[in-house]
């Protein structure tokens, strides 16, 4: 099937559109909610601060939740590509690989034994639970003859995800503590985080932004095979365990910030490849376009579901996201 | 000797070849669910004698420690003990079914449909009595099961796109729930947790009657119709050329099993792997055929599930755990397992 946007100059023409696009969706995220404001309001808030509702809103609530919602997006999307990429697996996703539920358990764990509150340690507890769970289903999904297959990652997943949940559940019950509050963090949010929390992962995601482009390139050399990349002199082991850290800081900075948030990575990917075709380098930058969008269609979507309670955006992303992964799954076992 | 003890009875017209070993194991299983009981009518913040609790099932002892035994314990072991039963029961016909030992209703979304499908019902009609609960969760798991089943289907059903599909529709029913939850006025209530990982916590006589007669009618339905599985393990060509009506006793067993899983959600919510695990231990206790496998799966699972509230209402003391962590943390890992040593497959 050849891509919609067939030639370099429609690619970047696309990119235009999908930096506008998102654009537009951040200002309808910032002007749109319960508290209903305009464009003049925004805008005032900080020309003109007056100190009324509308304006504490929009900069204490409105942009930090556009903000953060673009960079978990981001992350989202471009670790997805990378996972999807890396395991030759069109099912893979954070989500249902359960290494975003390895990393909400890491910080689940951490708050009831150790009294961690702040967000900084987070993201390294949360990124020590993501490589951990990572490995185990990489394990169990690659053993056996025929090597890393979708459907033993998918279930491997499923059960991990189980155990981490159950686990989840107990600490939380054992340990009384905001109960609701994290069970909200649990089905994944952007609602209500500062800028000073985002402020403190994104060196960590930006980091990872660049790492993820850079290696683009080289995991394009790698979709052709394991031989052939190295034959063209590639170091295969060095570029699997970059993209490894890359895909796993991804992930531990948005579960630190957002909470386990599934099916973005698993969509945003289906999507650029349908756009752009199967070169990695632009699915790469394609998708964190895509990945930042849909969070923030999901998000502006979660404030209306539920009016005038709130819907955490990990439900959103699940309901939205589950025909995509049946689609590929139907295609998936089309082919062998 | 043989092995097997034959069993006529003209007058019913019915004649079975009975395995010793399957009776053996069912009558061991048989006395630990008793032992199960008299532990858990035992164990709890009032301890009580395990001789007095055998006293009290047969009608005499204490009348303070009788009102917390009958009125507590006991239905809550009863529930714990049907649900398990049941949840075994629906993985013993799933697993056979799709001759793939990683089935399990739980993990295909069988079980996320009815526990969305009981929350929407108590969210719509929170007047309404726990009886009609189980009907609303069946519907759910009917609803759910047909649109994996549909789904799946592509020229055929592949037992594996069926297993796939159903941990996507998992997710979404999982998600569904949650959204149902969080609208609703018991979000973050303990009895939210009954649908989001399993509990019987506050079981009382009401759920043990709603659940007893689908438990009754359901599980000897299944042993009649569980003749047929024997040949449907063989593969459907196979199963056709032996005279049996693949589609039709698909269908039928598909049926009982979602009626199983929907009926054991609706009193107990989704108490995770049970399905996986009980007839895992059912097949290495009895043989894969399975006229003795599904009464030893249904006791195992029985046991599980109560042994697991045992140990959930009781090591945290005071603090009550749902009974689905237990079985979790048994099950997953167990499930883990079974993805390794199938590595060959």
């Amino acid at each position: 099937m050849s891509p919609l946007l067939r030639n370099g100059a429609l690619k970047l023409i696309g990119l235009c559109a999908a930096a506008l696009l998102l654009v537009a969706f951040v200002c309808s995220s910032i002007v749109y909610g319960v508290i209903s404001t305009n464009w003049q309001t925004a805008v005032d808030a900080y020309l003109h601060f007056n100190g009324s509702n509308e304006h504490i809103a929009i900069r204490e609530l409105r942009v930090p939740r556009a903000l953060v919602a673009v960079c978990v997006g981001v992350s989202l999307g471009l670790s997805g590509t990378l996972l999807q990429a890396l395991t030759r697996n069109p099912l893979a996703d954070l989500g249902l690989m359960g290494i975003n539920s390895g990393a909400g358990l890491a910080v689940v764990a951490a708050i009831a034994f150790f009294s961690v509150g702040s967000l900084n340690q987070f993201t390294w507890i949360a990124f020590a639970g993501a490589v951990a769970s990572g490995i185990v289903v990489y394990v169990l999904g690659s053993v056996g003859r025929e090597g890393l297959s979708p459907l033993k990652v998918t279930l491997a997943g499923a059960a991990v995800t189980a155990l981490a949940s159950s686990l989840i559940h107990a600490l939380l019950l054992v340990d009384k503590r905001n109960m609701d509050e994290v069970l909200f963090w649990l089905a994944g949010s952007v609602q209500g985080r500062k800028l000073s929390l985002l402020a403190d992962v994104l060196p960590y995601m930006a980091v990872a932004w660049v790492g993820a482009l850079i290696l683009s390139g080289p995991i394009n050399t790698l979709m052709l095979g394991e031989d052939v990349a190295k034959g063209l002199g590639q170091r295969t082991v060095v570029v699997k365990a970059a993209a490894g850290v890359v895909i796993m800081t991804l992930c531990a900075a948005s579960v630190a910030i957002a909470g386990p948030i599934a099916f973005i990575g698993l969509v945003s990917p289906h999507i650029c490849r349908y756009l752009v075709g199967r070169d990695i380098r632009w699915m790469a930058v394609y998708s964190a376009f895509v990945g930042a969008i849909l969070l923030l269609a999901a998000d502006i979507a979660a404030r209306f579901a539920a009016m005038p309670g709130e819907m955490p955006i990990g439900v959103m992303t699940a309901l939205i996201g589950t025909p995509f992964f049946i689609y590929a799954a139907r295609k998936e076992w089309a082919k062998s | 000797m043989s092995k097997y003890i034959p069993f006529r009875a003209k007058s019913l017209g019915v004649s079975v070849l009975l395995d010793k070993r399957t009776i053996i194991v069912a009558v061991v299983l048989v006395v630990i669910s008793l032992a199960v009981a008299i532990a858990n009518a035992a164990i709890g913040s009032m301890r009580i004698h395990p001789l007095s609790a055998v006293r009290i099932f047969l009608g005499m002892g204490d009348p303070t420690e009788a009102t917390i035994v009958l009125n507590f314990r006991l239905p809550r072991m009863l529930v714990a003990f049907l649900v398990g039963m049941l949840l075994a029961g629906a993985g013993a016909v799933l697993q056979g079914m799709i001759r793939n030992p990683l089935a399990s209703p739980d993990i295909m979304g069988i079980t996320g449909g009815a526990s969305a499908a009981a929350v929407l019902f108590i969210t719509l009609l929170p007047t309404a009595s726990v009886r009609y609960l189980p009907f609303a969760a069946m519907a759910g798991a009917v609803v759910a099961t047909a649109v994996i089943y549909l789904l799946a289907w592509k020229k055929g059903v592949s037992a594996m796109r069926l297993v796939l599909i159903g941990v996507g529709i998992e997710a979404s029913m999982k998600a569904l729930t949650t959204l149902l939850i969080v609208r609703s006025p018991f979000y973050s209530s303990s009895k939210a947790l009954t649908w989001l990982t399993g509990t019987v916590y506050g079981a009382n006589w009401g759920n043990v009657w709603a659940l007893l007669p689908w438990a009754a009618v359901l599980l000897p339905l299944t042993a009649i119709a569980g003749r047929t599985l024997n040949v449907l393990q063989l593969g459907d060509d196979t199963a056709a050329g032996a005279g049996s009506r693949v589609n039709r006793d698909r269908l039928l067993l598909l049926a009982l099993c979602v009626a199983m899983a929907g009926a054991a959600v609706a009193v107990g919510g989704a108490i995770g792997f049970v399905a996986l695990l009980a007839p895992h231990i059912a097949r290495m206790l009895t043989g894969p055929s399975f006229g003795g496998l599904l009464p030893v799966s249904a006791l195992a699972g029985g046991i599980i599930v109560a042994l697991a509230d045992l140990v959930a209402r009781t090591a945290f003391a005071p603090l009550d755990l749902p009974v689905g962590i237990f079985t979790s943390m048994i099950g997953a890992p167990f499930f883990m397992y079974l993805l390794y040593r199938n590595r060959k497959a």
